[in-house]
């Protein structure tokens, strides 16, 4: 696993205390999970997304996450409807791992109330989170 | 040691069944065809299935071929834990082999099945003395079947007095399965956190403990390998809420003709027929989960039951309040014809020596195994002690590590990574069936493993190298699943 | 005592070692208001020789071939069994293993269900079947609330001919839901009557047995096309005879999304009624959420094929209490027996068997229906149907019992309106003469 020191962190993100990333993209805000999530959650091998069109308070489940032994949940970081979701992920889970940011996005949210996404923290704040949590 | 147990014989390479068939050939003695050719519904008749045509000498040298890749408890020491994998009496087989028990339809009129209904009523006997409980229903088709009868029984309890209670208590020490179990009957699960022994906390069921609360499902001896010592205690708690006590007796080996299982304050208890009684595990099943009960929750047990009169054996179908059914005719008989063979076997002395001698050998892999590995509850243990890979992780030789390395010393590796509490878990349970010879073998294993950690911990990343196979690719497994040729 | 190796001396020296005075001396930590069995009340030990004893004597008591002609089908079926087949499931290292959680020592294991699966999904025509579940009966139920599941729907329809002890399972299973089961009625032709289905909206499936309860090959096709009415509502189709699918379309091959049913048939003995073995395959879109233990292929370290089990986070050991199910086993070696049993048969084999099957059975409806037997559903059989022999027949239905004959079974015991009809079933191991004298009795 990972160090802190080795982890990669943006700066254009926000970041959720349950380590999904969140980023204006538009006119909606693209969600996925941090580089730490990845790395502690090992070899992801399945994603369960929501259908477009769903609609999910902030906090509630969108989806979950598993590797080959353990299952985590997937929290929505702003509540919102689901305009989109990345298909890719279907065949090639292993994005998630590869590029959290990028190819390894994961849905793209129409946010209910756009001063959800300012109370996300930025990256000096969840690094002193992760900081926080390291043992 | 000089040699290790483990070595590698001759093993086959073996394709794949359809791999190696050739059309046009049989394995199979065709019956004499001593009636005519019907006329068939042509809308819906088919081609019939695409199975590959071998000879009967391929057929046993494929499967004689596929045995010799498996570890089992014919071949040496399984000391997995919470699986209690004790040896299988032969003689168990042989007695569910008969042709009057293998070869009888379930639903052959009472009068001439009475052997069978004798066996089924002798033995539902047998396990209320050896649990203290005053009911049981061999119906349940493994451990995970029986929890759900007896989660049913618990609901259905509730039900008849009109309350329809909505969580459950569940124990962090507890088996995965009882989650599963209680949410199909729409128990939600309230984690209760056992205490720095490893133990039951009656405070804390206290706490939870309310009128909304259906009951408490405990695992005794504990998946710590531990006598949950407040029981009593904790059982009290529970009913004076209207609560009951589930048991789990996946670890029963270790109470046999100890602890009168009514006694400690337990309501419900299913049994693992294929632990404590000695019927094999098949590779996964057939199992037999049986449910004992106390008087209270008689009623609610699955139907048919089996009733004795003047020395005549008959079904009992009517009974109102009955969870009902839950196998297609009345379990998996074969499995306990091979329980109540053993029973009849042991004797009751036996039997408690049997746990006696469980708990001995585990004690004494306990000691002698605790100055080179961690163990993060030192108290006297039941049929199992549970060590942690702490002291090796310094080298980055993890549990699984280890276990993997056991392979080439002979071993089948302990349960690895549960309980879940613990991190890094070892779990050991070699059974009352291992003789001392055997366990020192194993204790020498083990300190030769942590050696090997320490100088060479390549060994143990690299292992196995005998077997078949090496480590295989598990993530590729599960995100391309290949289920089928 | 053999299975106990322990010397007295050793006891000692082990005792000594982890400082207990005494076997009794373990157990201290266990508090005294538990420990109230100081003996067990058991009959006393036999030896090896006295059990095989005890035990004749409690199976002599049985009604079994060669003894006695039992024409009882009804969801357990005589087949014969390879003496090959019984050998290879004897071997220890199948029989006394554990679930292979250990794959590089478990490949035995491990293959020999991935070959279960393959010839599973092949004979059954889905695209994936699981390493099986303890029967018939909880397979059916599992499907039910996989369909609930999946479909998000609370109602489910189950026919009347499916196996009535099935039927009894799924209630079980479904009553602390709160989900629905909905009966659908018997047509006259001894098949499922879906008419009732288009009125009930939201149903999350339909099930079906074929051949069912009575005997009756239903017309799948024409049933999964009625039950896609719905798009959104799964087809079930069930079995207790997977042997008809030598004959027969498969299910899949008819519209099916999922089948699942009983494989005893294939190479394990009744035993009083288990154990049995529950095949359970579906569709693709379905894997996510179905029950029970799978088997995938991969390769190890060195690139060699080798087989793992997969998908586990469905499960109870990690999913907990949202786990697709709470089964964490699978009747392995019950498996293990159906696939050799299949490999023994291979293609060709099963369809000469099942068209025997299909013949004997023919022959015995044929030979009834000439001695006046009223034969009262229309539908094709497989190798069990249903004779109405007339309210009364049960005097001589038992009067048979005494002359070691098992007529059928009454199908009033679980359709009270059906006094007077049997059903009855010859497979490849009733000669011409048992069926010959079978009609003889009954028409006499």
């Amino acid at each position: 696993m990972k160090e802190i020191g080795e982890l990669v962190l943006p700066e254009d993100v926000r970041y959720a205390e349950d380590h999904e990333w969140a980023k204006q993209n538009g006119k909606t805000i693209r969600i996925g999970i941090s580089d730490y999530a990845q790395d502690q959650l090992g070899d992801i091998v399945f994603v369960e997304l929501p259908q477009t069109g769903d609609v999910l308070a902030k906090g509630e489940e969108f989806g979950t996450v598993e590797s080959v032994k353990a299952v985590s949940e997937l929290y929505m970081p702003l509540g919102g409807k689901i305009a989109a979701v990345n298909a890719a992920l279907e065949d090639a889970p292993e994005k998630v791992n590869n590029a959290p940011y990028t190819d390894g996005w994961m849905i793209e949210v129409e946010a209910e109330d756009p001063g959800e996404f300012d109370l996300l923290m930025d990256k000096e704040a969840y690094l002193k989170m992760l900081k926080g949590s390291a043992p | 040691m000089n040699e290790t147990v483990g070595t590698n014989g001759l093993i086959f390479n073996e394709p794949l069944l359809w791999e190696k068939g050739v059309s046009g050939r049989t394995g199979f003695s065709m019956p004499r065809r001593d009636v005519d050719n019907a006329p068939v519904d042509e809308n819906l008749a088919g081609k019939g299935p695409d199975f590959p045509d071998l000879s009967e000498v391929d057929l046993v040298r494929h499967y004689v071929r596929l045995s010799q890749w498996n570890f089992s408890v014919d071949n040496g020491m399984y000391p997995l834990g919470s699986c209690t994998m004790k040896y299988n009496p032969k003689t168990n087989e042989r007695q569910a082999a008969l042709p009057g028990i293998a070869g009888a339809h379930p639903l052959l009129p009472e009068s001439l099945s009475q052997g069978m209904l004798q066996l089924m009523h002798e033995l539902s006997d047998d396990l209320c003395r050896i649990t203290g409980l005053d009911a049981v229903s061999l119906q349940p088709a493994a451990g995970a079947h029986g929890e759900l009868t007896g989660m049913l029984i618990i609901y259905a309890y509730h039900a008849a007095k009109g309350e329809k209670r909505s969580k459950i208590l569940i124990p962090d020490t507890a088996h995965g399965t009882n989650p599963a179990s209680a949410s199909l009957c729409g128990f939600a699960s309230i984690p209760l956190a056992s205490n720095e022994q490893g133990m039951l906390d009656p405070a804390a069921v206290a706490e939870l403990m309310d009128e909304d609360t259906a009951g408490i499902m405990v695992t005794n001896p504990n998946t710590l390998g531990l006598f949950e010592e407040n029981i009593t205690e904790v059982a009290k708690i529970v009913h004076d809420k209207g609560g009951l006590v589930y048991c789990d007796g996946a670890n029963m080996n270790a109470l046999m003709g100890v602890v009168n299982m009514k006694d400690s304050g337990v309501d419900v208890l299913h049994l693992n027929l294929h632990k404590t009684f000695s019927t094999p595990h098949g590779g996964g099943g057939p199992g037999a989960g049986p449910v004992c009960v106390t008087k209270a929750l008689e009623p609610f047990l699955p139907v048919p039951r089996v009733t004795e009169e003047n020395g005549r054996y008959a079904f009992s179908w009517d009974h109102p309040q009955s969870v009902g059914k839950l196998h297609a005719f009345w379990g998996n008989f074969g499995i306990l014809v091979r329980a109540y063979s053993y029973i009849r076997s042991m004797g009751g002395e036996n039997l408690k020596k049997a746990s006696q001698l469980a708990v001995l050998n585990a004690n004494y892999i306990k000691e002698r195994l605790k100055g080179t590995y961690h163990l993060p509850y030192d108290r006297p243990c039941m049929h199992e002690c549970v060590f942690t890979d702490k002291h090796q992780q310094a080298h980055k030789v993890s549990t699984l590590d280890i276990a993997k390395r056991l392979m080439e010393y002979g071993f089948h590796p302990p349960t690895v990574y549960f309980p879940l509490v613990v991190s890094g878990a070892l779990m050991i349970e070699p059974t009352e069936t291992e003789c001392k010879a055997d366990l020192d073998r194993f204790i020498e294993a083990m300190k030769a493993i942590d050696a090997e950690a320490k100088e060479n911990p390549d060994l143990l990343h690299d292992a196995p190298k005998i077997p078949k196979v090496r480590r295989l690719d598990e993530v590729a497994a599960a995100r391309k699943p290949c289920l089928r040729d | 005592m053999r299975y106990l190796p322990h010397t007295d001396a050793e006891i000692d020296e082990m005792l000594q070692a982890v400082g207990a005075s005494s076997l009794r001396d373990l157990f201290a930590t266990i508090p005294e208001n538990c420990c109230t069995l100081t003996h067990l009340d058991l009959p006393e030990p036999l030896t090896e020789w006295e059990l095989d004893r005890h035990m004749g004597r409690l199976a002599a008591s049985m009604a079994v071939s060669p003894g006695y002609k039992v024409f009882l089908g009804a969801g357990s079926y005589e087949h014969h069994i390879p003496a090959a087949a019984a050998y290879v499931l004897s071997r220890g290292e199948f029989v006394t293993a554990y679930t292979p959680y250990q794959p590089e020592v478990s490949q035995g294991t491990l293959q020999a269900i991935y070959e279960y699966q393959t010839l599973v999904t092949r004979l059954l025509g889905m695209d994936v079947a699981n390493a099986s579940m303890y029967d018939g009966a909880s397979a059916l139920a599992e499907a039910l609330l996989m369909a609930v599941r999946m479909t998000r729907r609370k109602r489910v329809a189950v026919s009347a001919a499916v196996h009535p002890l099935y039927r009894k399972v799924v209630e079980t299973y479904f009553r602390p839901t709160g989900y629905e089961v909905i009966e659908l009625p018997i047509a006259e032709d001894g098949r499922t009557d879906l008419a009732g289905i288009s009125g009930a909206n939201e149903l999350a499936a339909v099930a079906v047995q074929s051949p069912n309860f009575f005997g009756c090959v239903e017309d799948l096709h024409s049933a999964a096309a009625k039950v896609h009415q719905d798009e959104k509502t799964l087809f079930i189709a069930g079995f207790t005879e997977p042997l008809a699918y030598g004959l027969y379309k498969s299910p899949g091959s008819q519209g099916a999304d999922i089948s699942c049913g009983e494989g005893q048939s294939f190479g394990i003995p009744r035993s009083y009624g288990g154990p049995g073995l529950g095949m359970f395959a579906a569709k693709q879109e379905c894997l996510r959420q179905m029950p029970g233990r799978l088997v995938g292929k991969t390769t190890d370290r060195e690139g060699r094929r080798g087989f793992v089990l997969t998908l586990a986070t469905r499960e109870q050991h990690i999913r907990r209490e949202k786990a697709t199910s709470n089964i964490c086993s699978n009747q392995g070696l019950c498996a293990t027996a159906a696939a050799v049993y299949m490999a023994a048969l291979g293609g060709t084999g099963i369809r000469q068997l099942a068209r025997l099957n299909y013949d004997k059975s023919e022959y015995l409806k044929k030979s009834l229906v000439e001695a006046g037997v009223s034969i009262p559903f229309s539908a094709p059989t497989f190798n069990e149907f249903t004779a109405d022999f007339g309210q009364g027949f049960d005097t001589i239905w038992k009067a048979l019992l005494e002359k070691k004959i098992v007529a059928g079974f009454p199908l009033s015991r679980y359709y009270p309106e059906m006094a007077g009809r049997y059903l009855l079933c010859a497979t490849e191991t009733q000669s011409k003469e048992d069926i010959d004298a079978l009609v003889k009795e009954v028409s006499a």
